[in-house]
């Protein structure tokens, strides 16, 4: 779902939002943040999340994205990365510097779905992560705004011509970008510790997602997660296993597992710069 | 041995055959021009004469050698050069600067390149703004610019790709002159234009596309009496008045 | 033109005279400023001049470090000696990416990404050795002496950095004279037009970014010597990869003095606002205004400030 709102933002305005992860990283922290002061729990609070960051997307693209649409892209990396870094560090300005694991009334549940343990927090998350991305998907082709999104992606200057407002269109989309994100976060805070800095490998994985999957395909995004997540998981042992067979006394550690994942964006780079699903190539 | 050859020369994008079987020869010393209405191919036969495309079929033969699978740089090395419809000057460098850049392509030295680029850039009537930006030219500038590289880079045959758009009759006469001083000092072109002064002036033989495909080729008066060449344009001019 | 050269000679000048007159902390700050000067400029003839961005120049620092380390500590090779090897893997592997971006066409964002896959997944690679000292770092123990490129004051440190910068200018200033560095420029501008003017763009790319990997390891030496405390969290990342472009950006892409001044203006800035705010108890609350400030300067400054600062030189002096 992460991806889901980068896709969105790339593809619609083909610009890298370098803070997409610190974002999230504070949609975590409000999340906790309403947990600590209401005690609701993320489950649901994750909307307020998603809200918060709608408008803090919003008024982002507002102020800095739609100004730097059309430089080159050197110059639009920076920034979305100051952002990032200014994302980063208030956070750590207000809520602190270490690790914070909240408890949720959910966290240490789990189901038993004949011989799978399912521990309910991921589950929770999955089920409402999936949710939503339909509902984008949903608005995206239903409603009007949606067509305008879809219109702008497509053709900005022909949508400009026809009347709608770009600047609108895009700073909605961006905002829905980041509300995904936002909720994102919220539904992440029962599944791990937060700190400060943990949204970079959160923006870095989502860009590896997006170009898997395809710029602006969400159905790529949804199942490019799906990929890297897997790849993810059981990648390590795999090439662990692959090592060993060869006679190598070589492991490769969970901790590397970034490492299968940049691989795999590599090798889409290399062989199908598009995605899976992506429509234009660059 | 014409300079120039093309044997069937077919370029596709996907269902669309954007130049179909398209054969033809150059003579050194001739100006040849392409014509036809928009769309019709030219500037993919243009871009798949330098390289940038690959043809799906046919051969293009430079001097007797053949073309295909050669990558632009080494055919302007060969010494065919293409300018660009839409000009693509190096915009944060002076006039001069520009042109310097192409004349490295027979030289490694900084010294002769430069004399050859300001004897290129005098020729062409850019003289007075040798130190100005790219960026400060106008229109008309930019195209004697575009122009000007090209011929820096001492080549056998220019390709010009539209380099009468967009300029005023009288700055067309005055390329017109230009273009005829640059052929009678040797220089063979093969010419896509649309202006139609420019071609009955200039060329000596004319081809004409039309959806990619040769439909005519002779002497500028013929083919402009030739009923399909008419049919196209008009076609043209219809399909454009009733949408 | 000529009140340039005088003005670059005379702040030459300066700047040698100045370790005289000032304490070691604030050395400490001009040898950063010309590390980060150095870097910026190294990058600045990959991405100022040829155009291609790359967001993974860390890991070439990161190369450059621990080779030199790595060729000491096996070989007893000297940095002095052992950083030319560092420089020539680096350049290697940056032939190898290059060769990967640029054979398939690979460009902007998707070449961006490319070097931010092999940058990351060097560091966690690293990150993984125990002979790097795995996820603890490396501390170094020096034994200081010239041949070992270990000092005990900053005095040769600041000397030394001061000579890696106007290495760095020369080298970029050489290049722009050249047809080699002329090319590279045409390449950035119209990438077409330069190609089909007989501009071979994988040979120049490649070219470009060997000098670009080559020049920033050399960095790596100084690194390693300095600081005397390696982890691939910090030197091969993509925060200090990020520093390096920020400093060239703001100064000026696509001229030798963009990134000196870029570092010039930024470096003390970053360097003295970390210990102020930290000693307030505000830390993190420099990174905040670094990141308003980048912001600020790319939708107001977009050519850098070396741009209006030609501006205004040139109107205040007549040409």
């Amino acid at each position: 779902m992460i991806a889901l709102g980068l896709s969105l933002i790339f593809g619609v305005m083909r610009v890298i939002n370098f803070a997409h992860g610190e974002m999230m990283v504070w949609g975590m922290y409000v999340a906790y943040t309403i947990l600590l002061w209401t005690g609701v729990d993320p489950f649901f609070s994750f909307l307020v999340s998603a809200v918060i960051l709608f408008i803090l997307g919003y008024l982002l693209q507002k102020a800095v994205v739609n100004r730097i649409l059309d430089f080159p892209e050197a110059m639009q990396v920076l920034p979305l990365v100051g952002m990032a870094m200014v994302f980063e560090n208030s956070a750590r300005l207000i809520w602190g510097p270490d690790y914070i694991s909240p408890q949720s009334r959910f966290a240490l549940s789990s189901l038993s779905l004949g011989p799978l343990t399912i521990d309910t927090p991921r589950l929770m998350a999955f089920s409402i992560a999936i949710l939503i991305t339909l509902l984008v998907l949903v608005f995206l082709k239903k409603t009007d705004m949606g067509k305008s999104i879809r219109a702008a992606a497509d053709n900005r200057l022909g949508a400009f011509l026809v009347g709608t407002d770009v600047n609108k269109v895009y700073a909605v989309c961006f905002g829905i970008g980041t509300a995904c994100v936002g909720s994102a976060g919220g539904l992440l805070v029962p599944i791990m510790p937060l700190s400060p800095y943990i949204g970079a490998p959160f923006t870095l994985i989502s860009f590896i997602i997006v170009i898997l999957g395809g710029m602006g395909s969400l159905t790529g995004a949804m199942i490019g997660g799906f990929i890297i997540g897997v790849a993810e998981s059981i990648g390590p042992e795999l090439i662990t296993n692959i090592f060993h067979a060869f006679g190598l006394d070589l492991d490769f550690p969970h901790t590397m597992k970034q490492v299968v994942s940049f691989f795999i964006l590599i090798v889409i780079l290399i062989l199908r710069p598009q995605g899976l699903f992506g429509g234009r190539k660059g | 041995m014409s300079l120039l050859e093309l044997k069937n020369v077919s370029k596709n994008f996907g269902g669309l055959k954007a130049v179909h079987q398209v054969s033809f020869s150059l003579e050194r010393g001739e100006i040849l021009g392409i014509i036809g209405p928009n769309g019709a191919g030219k500037t993919t036969l243009f871009n798949t004469l330098t390289g940038f495309y690959k043809p799906d079929e046919g051969e293009i033969w430079f001097e007797g050698e053949r073309l295909v699978g050669l990558k632009p740089h080494q055919i302007c090395k060969k010494g065919m050069v293409r300018t660009f419809q839409i000009v693509k000057p190096f915009l944060e460098l002076t006039t001069l600067e520009n042109v310097v850049i192409a004349a490295l392509n027979r030289t490694e030295l900084i010294r002769e390149a430069t004399e050859k680029a300001l004897q290129t850039i005098e020729m062409v009537g850019l003289k007075d703004k040798a130190e100005t930006l790219a960026t400060g030219l106008t229109l008309p500038h930019r195209k004697r610019l575009e122009l000007a590289r090209a011929l820096a880079t001492e080549p056998k045959l220019l390709l010009l790709d539209e380099v009468m758009a967009g300029l005023t009759p009288t700055e067309v006469e005055e390329l017109i002159r230009l273009l005829k001083e640059i052929n009678r000092r040797g220089m063979t072109i093969l010419m896509i234009e649309h202006v139609m002064q420019g071609v009955m002036a200039l060329s000596k033989r004319v081809v004409v596309l039309n959806y990619g495909e040769k439909i005519a080729e002779g002497v500028p008066q013929e083919v402009v009496k030739n009923r399909q060449v008419i049919d196209a344009y008009l076609g043209e001019e219809f399909g454009n008045a009733s949408n | 033109m000529k009140k340039l050269y005088l003005f670059l000679l005379v702040a030459f000048v300066a700047l040698l005279v100045l370790p005289k007159f000032l304490s070691s902390y604030a050395l400490g700050i001009f040898i950063m400023i010309f590390f980060y000067a150095y870097l910026g400029q190294s990058w600045n003839i990959l991405t100022g001049y040829t155009g291609v961005i790359s967001l993974g120049h860390s890991l070439y620092v990161g190369i450059g470090a621990y080779m030199t380390y790595l060729l000491t500590l096996t070989l007893g090779l000297s940095p002095w000696i052992g950083m030319w090897i560092g420089g020539l893997t680096a350049g290697l592997i940056g032939l190898v990416i290059g060769f990967f971006g640029f054979r398939f066409g690979l460009k902007g964002v998707y070449f961006v990404l490319l070097t931010i896959s092999f940058a990351e997944i060097g560091r966690l690679i690293v990150l993984h050795l125990k002979v790097f000292g795995s996820f603890q770092g490396l501390f170094i123990t020096p034994h200081f002496s010239a041949a070992n490129f270990q000092f005990k004051e900053n005095v040769p440190y600041y000397y030394i950095a001061l000579g890696y910068v106007i290495f760095s200018m020369v080298v970029v200033r050489l290049l722009e004279r050249s047809k080699i560095g002329r090319y590279m420029i045409a390449l950035r501008e119209e990438e077409e037009a330069a190609e089909s003017l007989g501009v071979n763009v994988f040979k120049y790319k490649m070219i470009a970014i060997f000098i670009s990997a080559w020049m920033t390891s050399l960095a790596g030496a100084f690194y390693t010597n300095y600081l005397y405390y390696l982890h691939p969290g910090t030197m091969m990342s993509m925060a200090f990869s990020i520093e390096i472009i920020l400093r060239p950006i703001i100064g000026g892409m696509g001229t030798v003095l963009g990134p000196v001044i870029g570092s010039f203006l930024i470096t003390p800035l970053a360097e003295i606002s970390r210990t102020y705010f930290a000693k307030a108890g505000y830390e993190g609350l420099h990174l905040v205004i670094y990141g308003f400030l980048l912001v600020a300067v790319v939708l107001f400054f977009p050519r850098g400030v070396i741009s209006y600062i030609k501006k205004a030189l040139s109107s205040l002096l007549g040409g």
